[in-house]
């Protein structure tokens, strides 16, 4: 039972400072905090990866960027050239398609957000499984290098694409409405709903992360983290388990690209890019890489105040220098029982001169 | 194609090639020393370009470039002594996120040092517009000085490590480094040493590049990832193969530009660099069974 | 018909011949050693059983099946179990963490049973843990089960693998150098934990050095010189074959 006290716990906050916004009259905070929550997926799903599975990925960006990209797109880009179209008349009679008045009273034509969300889901997940196959058979710097270089290529294709609005992005995303009452959207009024939504996902997530890895299949990762060639020699099937992480924590990703872009409205290459893949598993370090909790924690923190501007224009160099100062002192990251005693040990040993 | 348009390709290509090789070589030396892929090569080379041009202002620009190299160097050896050298037996993961913080760090100091303009040295002989024949093709005397600085460095490194007795005690290190230190050489020494040549080597190919691609603060990233590509397309470690393949790559890229749009010119490495990692990880050139041996 | 079967096996690795045509068979119920001089390729013949890597030619069978090129994880699953001659635990996992991996190929749920926790997986966790906690005992090891296995002492390591090994329920156990780093007492404390896995009707084939210890308790040997089988016998046969005395004496001991 001791592993759903930390659950309860983060129910307990969630609420607790959403009431405490909502008195202080500050709930702006919590518009921060909705798109803290969604990095919070990504980076407790890269944190099963990495942390538990031990397979680095500089190119889970790019599984956000899929999601949100083309949730984004479906959603905005119009059809209406395409109606006479059998694909999308038979689309259109299941009721994915949705007929909108755009600003200048023209009728368009979208995908449906559901529709959208879904079909930007699957497609991320079916490329984390193509690329999963070649790619997790790497080791270190070459799986390393493979999936900062599926990175850059998901930044390229975003930047150099009309359909995906080439530098300026995609803007103008409706809502998603989830339930009838329940929707995903930057909307004023919608403010608190969404802070529970986005938090009701992160709770969600770590309810069914927190039972995987005390699972059969959390020990077989935590196995292959620690020796591969011993992990198969008592039946761990590594290939297929790394794989399967690898979707999962994509789908992560991709499910938390969607529902930002929809609260956000929309979304640029930016997103894309090598840093936020680099920031991401800068957090899961931090967090000490098995430690999902500590990775969440260090998400919420960090990401938090790199969106409140708390580090300025030095925001790409803060995590750059946390990324070296705890892999330097603290490989083991911040938040472990062990912390006291490894750093004690570093400055005793420094007493003495290098080692 | 016109035969003129052919070899003017080829020459830009070629040109690219050698200074992916010198990014190569750059990752292959310091990876023979310590088994670490150094995320922050390309950043040398952004280094070298940028302070080659902000010293141009004050000194003659072989000064300047000669500087800059050697401010590299230095930059090169204290970021190996500060972050690697007391670091007892990494995790591989452990030094690909150091590395790679480092290269985040250098590219924010150039940012806010110099801004996110575009700069560029001026051109070794002649201006932008000086021309020179090569087989019927008009090309800028430019694209020589690269291609003759590059060989060059590739023929003195060569030389470096198989006559020299500091190139010479690298080369023990690489091979055994426990039988190299039972012969009084200090491999930690080693180590800093290889971070400054590379260091060193890539600000050089950073100077004689900038006058016809410039130089920007976020220039690294791109020519590390190419590097890489190339230093696997001849197998990790093989300097001599990373000079054909560099070669090989900038020629792919050069053509590419006449059938793919520019945009896109950056993920023609990308994929060749998936395609060899799953093919062939041990390169185009290495045999398998001898990509565990390491030699400069 | 034999447990296990090698036909004609060779391993390869460029100009090294590291296996070179060897044949045996294991009977249900032995324990079977494979000795040889360092280098003579016996962690490499055992890496070829156990689908580390494929054996360049020959085949190997199990319980009458091919079992050759295999993934080492499919071979497991078919009642193959091994340790390592250095050791290998997996880091940051108690001991019993350790041995309940031992169970994986022994159980069943998947990546949606392990996030829901179903009822049915929540038995079968308490199963596992009930099992792994029995073979731990069984090696006198239990009181150890929630220290970190990495930082035991070097026997108990060496428990801890031969309980996860054995909590995979195997009829086949390879052990590699079982004795490997450990005292005479630990040593004969092996060989009396060999006999008793042999008497549980699990089948053994050992890699070793330690001839005192192969002597004692195995029922047959098969020596290997530079890749070549060039003896299999009964351990008194064994050491009465003069070939194998020059192998291990050197030439000119064995012409004296």
């Amino acid at each position: 039972m001791a592993r759903y006290l930390p659950l309860a716990l983060l129910a307990i906050v969630v609420i607790v400072v959403q009431q405490i916004a909502q008195w202080s009259d500050a709930t702006y905070y919590l518009t921060q905090l909705t798109m803290t929550a969604y990095y919070s997926l990504v980076i407790v799903g890269l944190c099963l990866l990495m942390g538990y599975a031990g397979q680095i990925s500089l190119g889970h960006a790019g599984f956000f960027a899929i999601g949100g990209y083309l949730s984004a797109m479906l959603t905005t880009h119009d059809l209406m050239p395409y109606q006479g179209n059998a694909l999308f008349k038979a689309l259109g009679s299941l009721g994915l398609l949705v007929h909108q008045q755009d600003l200048f009273g023209a009728s368009v034509l979208h995908v449906t957000p559901w529709a959208a969300c879904i079909a930007a889901v699957l497609t991320a997940a079916l490329i984390a499984f193509c690329l999963g196959i070649p790619v997790l058979k790497l080791k270190g710097h070459y799986l390393a290098m493979a999936t900062l270089g599926f990175g850059i290529i998901i930044f390229r294709v975003a930047l150099a694409t009309p359909l995906f609005g080439e530098a300026d992005g995609i803007s103008e995303v409706p809502g998603f409405t989830l339930l009838p009452g329940l929707t995903v959207s930057g909307d004023f009024a919608a403010r608190t709903s969404n802070y529970y939504i986005a938090w009701g996902m992160v709770l969600l997530t770590m309810l069914l992360l927190s039972q995987l890895i005390h699972s059969r299949i959390g020990r077989a990762l935590r196995a292959i983290h620690g020796s591969e060639e011993a992990a198969r020699a008592m039946g761990v099937d590594t290939a297929r388990y790394k794989l399967q992480t690898f979707v999962l924590s994509a789908v992560l990703a991709a499910v938390a690209g969607v529902f930002l872009t929809h609260f956000n409205g929309g979304l640029g290459p930016s997103e894309a890019g090598i840093m936020k893949s680099v920031r991401y598993v800068a957090i899961v370090a931090i967090g000490g890489m098995a430690n999902l909790w500590g990775a969440l924690i260090m998400g919420v923190v960090l990401n938090f105040l790199s969106l409140r501007g708390f580090f300025g224009t030095y925001d790409d160099a803060v995590f750059g220098a946390i990324l070296i100062v705890i892999m330097l002192f603290a490989p083991h990251g911040l938040l472990h029982r062990g912390i006291l005693r490894e750093l004690k040990n570093l400055f005793r040993k420094n007493g003495h001169g290098p080692a | 194609m016109a035969p003129e348009l052919f070899v003017q390709y080829l020459m830009a290509g070629v040109t690219y090639g050698f200074i992916y090789a010198i990014v190569a070589i750059g990752f292959n030396i310091i990876y023979n020393t310590t088994g670490i892929i150094n995320f922050a090569q390309g950043e040398f080379v952004m280094l070298g370009g940028m302070l080659a041009i902000s010293l141009n202002g004050l000194v003659p620009l072989p000064v300047a470039i000669a500087l800059a190299v050697a401010i590299t160097m230095l930059i090169g050896a204290l970021l190996e002594i500060t972050f690697i050298r007391w670091l007892d037996r990494p995790s591989v993961l452990r030094m690909i996120i150091i590395t790679i913080g480092l290269s985040i760090l250098i590219r924010e100091v150039a940012l806010h040092v110099w801004g996110e303009s575009v700069r560029a040295l001026p051109y070794f002989s002649g201006n932008e517009i000086t021309t020179i024949a090569v087989l019927g093709a008009r090309v800028s005397p430019q694209i020589l000085w690269v291609i003759g600085a590059c060989s060059l460095m590739v023929g003195t490194l060569s030389l470096f490590f198989r006559y020299t007795l500091l190139g010479q005690e690298m080369r023990a290190c690489a091979a055994n480094r426990m039988a190299a230190t039972l012969c009084g050489i200090n491999p930690r020494n080693m180590v800093t040493f290889s971070f400054m040549l590379s260091a060193g080597i890539g600000a050089l190919a950073g100077c004689v590049m900038s006058p016809i691609t410039s130089t920007e603060y976020s220039i690294g990233t791109g020519l590390a990832i190419k590097g890489f590509t190339v230093a696997i397309l001849g197998g990790l470690g093989n300097s001599m193969a990373a000079v054909a393949a560099g070669l090989l790559l900038g020629i792919i890229e050069a053509f590419s530009v006449s059938v793919l749009p520019l945009a896109f010119q950056d993920a023609i490495a990308i994929t060749i660099l998936l395609i060899i990692l799953f093919v062939r990880p041990h390169g185009l050139f290495g045999r398998k069974d001898a990509a565990g041996l390491k030699e400069f | 018909m034999a447990l296990l079967e090698l036909t004609h096996v060779h391993k390869r690795f460029g100009g090294l011949h590291a296996v070179n045509d060897v044949s045996f068979a294991v009977q249900p119920g032995q324990i079977k050693a494979v000795i040889g001089p360092n280098g003579a390729g016996k962690t490499t013949l055992f890496n070829c059983i156990a689908g580390t890597f494929p054996p360049s030619e020959g085949s190997v069978h199990f319980n009458g099946q091919p079992i050759e090129g295999l993934e080492p994880h499919r071979i497991a699953s078919r009642g193959l179990s091994r340790t390592f001659q250095n050791i290998k635990l997996y880091p940051g996992l108690t001991a019993l963490e350790n041995v309940m991996i031992g169970r994986h190929c022994r159980s069943r749920a998947g990546f949606w049973a392990g996030m829901l926790r179903l009822p049915s997986t929540f038995r079968e966790e308490r199963e596992i843990r009930e099992r792994s906690l029995e073979y731990l005992e069984l090696l006198g090891i239990a009181d150890l089960a929630d220290s970190e296995a990495t930082s035991l002492a070097f026997g108990q390591q060496r428990a801890v693998e031969f309980a996860r090994a054995l909590a995979a329920e195997p009829t086949l156990l390879l052990l590699d150098e079982p004795a490997a780093g450990l005292n005479i007492y630990e040593t004969a404390e092996v060989a009396r934990l060999i006999t008793t896995i042999r008497d549980r009707g699990i089948t053994v084939l050992l890699v070793e050095h330690d001839m005192s210890l192969v002597m004692d308790i195995s029922d047959e040997i098969v020596v290997l010189s530079f890749g070549q089988k060039i003896a299999e016998d009964t351990p008194h046969n064994i050491q009465q074959n003069t070939e194998v005395i020059r192998i291990y004496l050197g030439e000119d001991d064995a012409a004296d």
